[in-house]
């Protein structure tokens, strides 16, 4: 045993010298600067201008007044600011708001949650299966994206009538579940497809059964996917008006149609961006929340 | 009864034949290696043992119970795989934990061996890295101690060494003869460099297109290869066509085309007129004066077409007069000079009657 700690005591440090060199890379020269610059110059231009601009005028207009037919009233009147908190005091001063919040969220996280159990078997079952079958499968998974959404909801509202499931929230359910399980099985299955296969077999020769082998290694190794997945079908389903209101009774309608109504019927353009400010608040604040707890600890890629 | 039997097992992908009527017996405690150019069935092999495939034919024992149908979960045996295949989201003591975790131990026995087997691998101080934290050769110890820490019956290592550069290549092989005599497991070790293969093993198995060749000691396989793949692909040797004169006797009479008589010992697959090929290594060939009188069984004279300097050693080449070249080695014991002869020096060359092997065709 001495042979072990000589050599621990020699190479080793040497060895973690270069591997941490390695990791620390050179300085980028000034040219090298410039490039990236350049390089990332259009996408910050599009995202200023067709993300930050707009997001920052709903602001503004949530503190705005209704004009006098529907619009918005301009910000300074008689070199008086019509800014005000009506918009948020009206949200805030009716349950119905908060209901219907809390619906919305009710109705993400089943459908998120439905997703994964029904992608998570499939995209595994893709990841694994035969080589040559993997390509025509995950086209298959993809191939309904082809044809137009609108068109796939009214297929199932000929499905569901019939069968007298109409207009309930359980057809709000299966329409959203349908149309964004495509975007948790692509996530869930490029992640399993990177798993190491050598894994799974070391795993078994050291001793674990195959549910062992999926609970902690599959598993584990999997959430990165899940997460993606996940954040991919909660957060259109949280803004989703067509759906419920095809599938849905009138009682089921969540915030993504009560923005709607806010810009296209009631003309009540501040409310609308209150809506939509206080959505997109809560999903970063959710966006947030999840991070924190599955926050990178050490080492994990 | 040997710990591991294998019994005329086979296995075929498609046409080709993986394995081919492999038939082998390991030891209890030995240091048991595979050597074999790529793509000739080790890890195929090694594979039917650990229970990751099954043969088409003949059987696997091990400790003379059929393992034929029994999972490679509930197989008392460990491997180490070549690309170490440790748990990325694991710490370094939750990857060594993991087989007392499925065998079922008690976490205080868990913890115990734990800190025993990091110890023993120098990696106490790395417990709680993750693997992407650690270098190539920690790694290995980290997929070593996995391996080790339950104690397995037998211990698979395919090609552990692959990955590692040359130097720390040579100081694990010596870390691994010390680390098997002391846990006393089985070793069964995969590698093609047959280097490796000679300095660690107890035994060798030489291995080519799904058959095993020969298996022995390593200076058995070294000294006595019995065909010519062994002969060819163990170090380097000289061969030169032979056809049998005289067999039987105190000695073999062999004569090369154009040079004459080499007298070699007996063996007993030679018979008269027969054709073969006579194996000689350079280090056994002496090299002398050409007008020496010379003792030697065999001795010829040839020119020096080239020499190789090797620092410890020099190779010549030594054209003998039927054209063929024999390789020499001298030990260059003075230091400053590439060598002690010139290209193009007559000498002469010589080795006793046991230096060298007939090998038939
Ligand atoms: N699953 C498989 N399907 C088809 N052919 C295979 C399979 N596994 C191995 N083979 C073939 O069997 C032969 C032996 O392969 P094996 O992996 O055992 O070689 P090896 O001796 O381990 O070589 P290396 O030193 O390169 O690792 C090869 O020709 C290989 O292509
Ligand atoms: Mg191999």
């Amino acid at each position: 045993m001495v042979r072990w700690s000589e050599w621990a005591g020699t190479v080793a440090p040497g060895f973690i010298c270069v591997t941490e060199s390695r990791q620390a890379g050179r300085s980028p020269g000034p040219g090298e600067n410039l490039q990236k610059w350049l390089v990332s110059l259009p996408p910050t231009l599009f995202l200023l201008a067709f993300l930050v601009a707009p997001a920052l005028l709903m602001v503004v207009a949530s503190f705005q007044q209704v004009g006098d037919f529907g619009g918005l009233l301009p910000v300074l009147e008689n070199g008086q600011s019509t800014l005000s908190l009506e918009a948020y005091r009206f949200f805030f001063g009716d349950w119905i708001y908060a209901e219907i919040f809390l619906r919305s969220f009710l109705v993400a996280t089943a459908t998120t949650l439905l997703c994964l159990l029904l992608a998570y078997p499939l995209a595994l079952l893709i990841a694994t299966g035969g080589k040559r079958h993997r390509d025509l499968l995950v086209l298959l998974v993809i191939l309904p994206l082809a044809s137009n959404f609108l068109i796939r909801i009214y297929a199932w509202m000929i499905v569901l009538g019939p069968a007298e499931l109409l207009y309930t929230p359980f057809a709000v359910i299966v329409g959203m579940v349908y149309v964004h399980l495509p975007f948790m099985i692509l996530p869930l299955y490029t992640n399993l497809e990177s798993h190491d296969p050598a894994l799974l077999e070391a795993a078994q020769d050291l001793g674990a059964g195959a549910w062992t082998r999926f609970w902690r290694i599959t598993l584990p190794l999997s959430l990165p996917g899940v997460w993606s997945g996940s954040a991919l079908v909660f957060i259109p389903v949280l803004g989703m008006f067509a759906i419920p209101e095809l599938l849905g009774g009138t009682r089921d309608i969540l915030i993504g149609n009560l923005i709607k109504e806010q810009f296209l019927d009631n003309r009540d353009w501040p409310l609308g961006s209150t809506l939509s400010i206080l959505l997109t608040a809560a999903v970063l604040l959710l966006a947030w929340l999840a991070a924190w707890a599955g926050r990178p600890r050490r080492g994990r890629a | 009864m040997a710990l591991l039997e294998i019994r005329k097992v086979s296995r075929r992908f498609g046409n080709l034949k993986a394995l081919d009527d492999v038939s082998l017996s390991i030891e209890a405690g030995e240091f048991f290696t595979l050597l074999g150019p790529s793509g000739c069935g080790k890890t195929t092999l090694l594979r039917l043992i650990a229970g990751f495939d099954e043969p088409d034919s003949g059987e696997v024992l091990l400790d003379a119970q059929p393992l034929a149908g029994i999972p490679a979960e509930k197989r008392p045996v460990h491997t180490v795989f070549q690309s170490y295949a440790l748990f990325p989201h694991m710490t370094v003591a939750q990857n060594v934990a993991f087989p007392l975790q499925m065998a079922g131990k008690h976490p205080e026995e868990i913890g115990r061996r734990l800190g025993e087997v990091l110890e023993m691998v120098h990696l106490a101080d790395k417990a709680q890295q993750f693997p992407n934290e650690l270098s190539g050769g920690q790694k290995q110890r980290v997929a070593l101690a996995r391996a080790l820490i339950n104690k397995p019956r037998l211990l698979l290592l395919d090609e552990p060494l692959a990955a590692l550069d040359a130097k720390l290549r040579e100081q694990i092989t010596s870390e691994l003869i010390a680390l098997q005599r002391d846990v006393g497991i089985t070793f069964v070790f995969v590698t093609h460099s047959q280097q490796e293969a000679l300095a660690v093993s107890h035994r060798v198995a030489v291995m080519n297109g799904g058959r095993v060749e020969q298996v022995g000691a390593p200076e058995q396989i070294y000294g006595f290869p019995r065909n010519r793949f062994v002969a060819d692909f163990i170090g380097t040797i000289n061969l030169l066509p032979v056809e049998v004169r005289v067999a039987g006797g105190d000695a073999l009479r062999l004569v090369a085309n154009g040079l004459g008589e080499i007298v070699s010992t007996p063996v007993a697959e030679a018979s008269t007129g027969q054709r073969g090929a006579y194996a000689v290594r350079p280090e056994r060939v002496r090299i002398f004066s050409a007008g020496d009188v010379c003792e030697l069984d065999n001795h010829f004279q040839g020119t020096v077409n080239e020499h190789l300097y090797l620092g410890d050693v020099t190779v010549y080449k030594i054209a003998l007069d039927n054209g063929a070249v024999l390789e020499a080695l001298l030990a260059n014991s003075t230091s400053g000079r590439t060598g002690f002869l010139e290209r193009g020096a007559v000498v002469g060359v010589g080795w006793h009657r046991s230096a060298g092997v007939y090998l038939r065709d």
